[in-house]
């Protein structure tokens, strides 16, 4: 057989991602069509499933991608939690208006963050980024406009506002997380398939050899923290304004948005795009059938993380990845003969 | 009068949170593993010494002959079993491991002895107290920790620098391959430094629960002020680290101070403050 110089090319996509996204669109056109089809609860647990899986892909995104392993992401979801009462309250702003504005201020307030805690490396960075998440807890606690340590309630004028009728309205914060689960997984993977992405890869795989080639990682660090906090914060004022109701414990809790969160990464596999979905699901379907054990099911998640994180360090898909080569989201870049 | 008194009882506290530091501290330095769980141990000890007070009906400080022995055990088995297993390159794994032993050990914890905040009883020597002049008091308790703490550190200052096993710490600490070919056997080791590092763990946690009243959710927050000790102190500096907790103790007393709600914040903005300063905390060790 000869090989012209012009049968083989480079190409991302492969059979098994050009399924996926068939299949992925089919998904998202009947998960959009849910208020038609759907009841109440299920309504509920299909949009906390989104902001999970939001809050997972970021995180996978910030320890995964970037080697940012924090345990405070609690800080903005908490933080643009308050930011959307805060707006609605006093500045009289639409929550649909806040949403986006409580991303933006998770960003700026993002960026002093970061400078300070950049100063710790490794697993100190991790406890720092908690520290932060403690002062936010502790001074929004001080904030008595915002009903200090007991936390205050969406005005119900406000709630009113967003829309004519409550399955509306139900409908509305339905599609707002789905969009948010959408707009997260869309920059990632846009981001990780740009110049900025392949910076983060080389990252993720040798901090020492990424840096020979010359990838300032400060930059790119900061610039993926900066990022992640700002979607993370958006996401938050997502959650609170599904729960109308928002206190400092609640929002800066470090089990409901790292340490589950953490888990569904973990399980799912970390450095995957595609394992922070798989973790969602399994993690909803063993709260669903586990969650009347109450504090044994929190046993049960840390047993079952610590298994993996010792057998099966790269989760579920990554494990599978690993076997069979599958990749859903075109990422990798692979030789292909060329059809003539 | 009571600013005086709210920084010296804050000099006492930074020695409870130098001893909740000194184990974090020790086992940075012989294996760069930060335990997550450090806390959760912490209150683990307390409610051992809880147990062990009302089932054989010792009091507190005698219980320590029987937690601090306990507590090593648990990490030496603890590193060999499943630590060990997680070292390398790559930090996450003892990142997430101690993270999801953290989760387990609370749980447990609510399990067994619920979310009831408990304390344990040290009898008169909880009231008895020291006037020293100009109007000012002591508790002999606070005293005695913070004498404790400054043994401590001494004891664990000498063991790293003047002892055989010290000698096997700084070697599996500087170069483990080498160590091991020495014929040190880097597992072993760092059982006994895991050991070593959830003995005074066990100590502080009994201090702890003679101290204040403790719940199983509290684990976290000890972890947090062992943490800020080390960072203020500089890293793989044992007095430091003193220095660190009595910083810490001496904000969050004058914090309180000022407002009552701002005790632990104070606390926090004093490390972010040396963190923003002197990134590598007031006395780094010179490398």
């Amino acid at each position: 057989m000869t090989t012209l110089p012009n049968t083989y090319a480079i190409s991302r996509s492969s059979r098994a991602s050009r399924i996926a996204a068939v299949a992925g669109t089919l998904v998202l056109a009947l998960l959009i069509a849910a208020p038609w089809w759907a009841g109440r609860a299920d309504m509920r647990l299909l949009s906390e499933m989104f902001l999970y899986l939001s809050l997972a892909c970021l995180w996978n995104l910030l320890a995964g991608y970037a080697g940012l392993v924090s345990v405070g992401q609690q800080a903005f979801v908490g933080f643009g939690g308050y930011m959307l009462f805060a707006l609605a309250i006093f500045a009289g702003l639409s929550p649909l208006a806040a949403i986006p504005l409580a991303g933006l201020l998770g960003a700026i307030v993002a960026v002093p963050v970061a400078l300070l805690i950049f100063r710790l490396r490794g697993a100190y960075f991790a406890i720092g980024t908690w520290v932060i998440a403690e002062v936010f807890r502790l001074s929004f606690a001080q904030v008595s406009a915002l009903g200090g340590g007991s936390g205050t309630s969406l005005p119900v004028a406000i709630v009113r506002a967003m829309a004519s009728s409550r399955s509306m309205r139900e409908a509305t914060t339905y599609w707002l997380a789905l969009a948010m689960a959408v707009i997260v997984l869309a920059v990632i993977y846009l981001l990780l398939r740009s110049r900025n992405g392949l910076a983060l890869t080389a990252i993720r795989d040798s901090e020492l050899a990424a840096q020979s080639f010359g990838i300032d990682i400060w930059r790119n660090k900061f610039v993926v923290y900066v990022l992640t906090a700002g979607l993370t914060a958006m996401t938050g004022a997502l959650i609170f304004l599904q729960k109308l109701r928002i206190s400092p414990d609640a929002a800066f809790s470090v089990n409901d948005w790292t340490a589950f969160v953490i888990f569904i990464v973990v399980i799912g596999g970390i450095g995957t795009l595609e394992g922070p979905i798989i973790g969602v699901i399994v993690f909803f379907l063993l709260r669903e059938t586990l969650s009347d054990l109450g504090t044994t099911y929190l046993l049960i998640l840390g047993v079952v993380a610590i298994a993996v994180m010792l057998k099966a360090p790269k989760g579920l898909w990554g494990t599978l990845k690993e076997r069979t080569g599958l990749e859903l989201f075109p990422l990798a870049r692979r030789v292909v003969k060329k059809k003539n | 009068m009571d600013w005086i008194n709210a920084i010296l009882q804050g000099i006492l506290l930074g020695g409870l949170y130098a001893l909740f530091a000194a184990g974090l501290s020790l086992i940075f330095g012989v294996m760069r593993l930060v335990n997550i769980a450090h806390g959760d141990f912490i209150v683990l000890a307390a409610f051992l010494g809880l147990t062990i007070t009302t089932t054989l009906g010792l009091s507190p400080l005698l219980a320590l002959c029987l937690v601090v022995p306990v507590m090593a055990a648990i990490g030496y088995g603890l590193q060999r079993l499943v630590l060990n297993q997680t070292l390398g390159e790559d930090i996450l794994p003892p990142l997430l491991v101690t993270f999801g032993l953290s989760v387990i050990i609370q749980n447990s914890l609510l399990e067994i002895y619920s979310a009831d905040p408990q304390k344990m009883s040290a009898g008169a020597l909880e009231t008895a107290s020291l006037a020293l002049p100009g109007d000012l008091n002591v508790g002999v308790l606070p005293l005695l920790m913070f004498g404790v703490a400054v043994a401590v550190i001494a004891g664990l200052q000498w063991v790293f620098y003047r002892s055989a096993l010290g000698r096997a710490f700084r070697a599996v600490s500087d170069k483990q391959d080498i160590a091991q070919l020495m014929g040190l056997n880097k597992a072993h080791i760092f059982g006994l430094a895991m050991a070593l590092s959830l003995a005074v763990v066990g100590l502080a946690g009994v201090f702890l629960g003679i101290r204040t009243s403790f719940d199983p959710s509290i684990g976290p927050g000890r972890l947090i002020f062992g943490f800020e000790a080390v960072i203020i102190g500089g890293l793989g500096n044992l007095w430091g680290t003193l220095i660190g907790g009595i910083i810490l103790g001496v904000s969050q007393n004058i914090g309180a101070q000022i407002n009552p709600g701002w005790q632990l914040l104070a606390g926090h903005i004093a490390f972010l403050i040396v963190l923003a300063v002197r990134p590598r905390g007031l006395f780094p060790r010179i490398d």
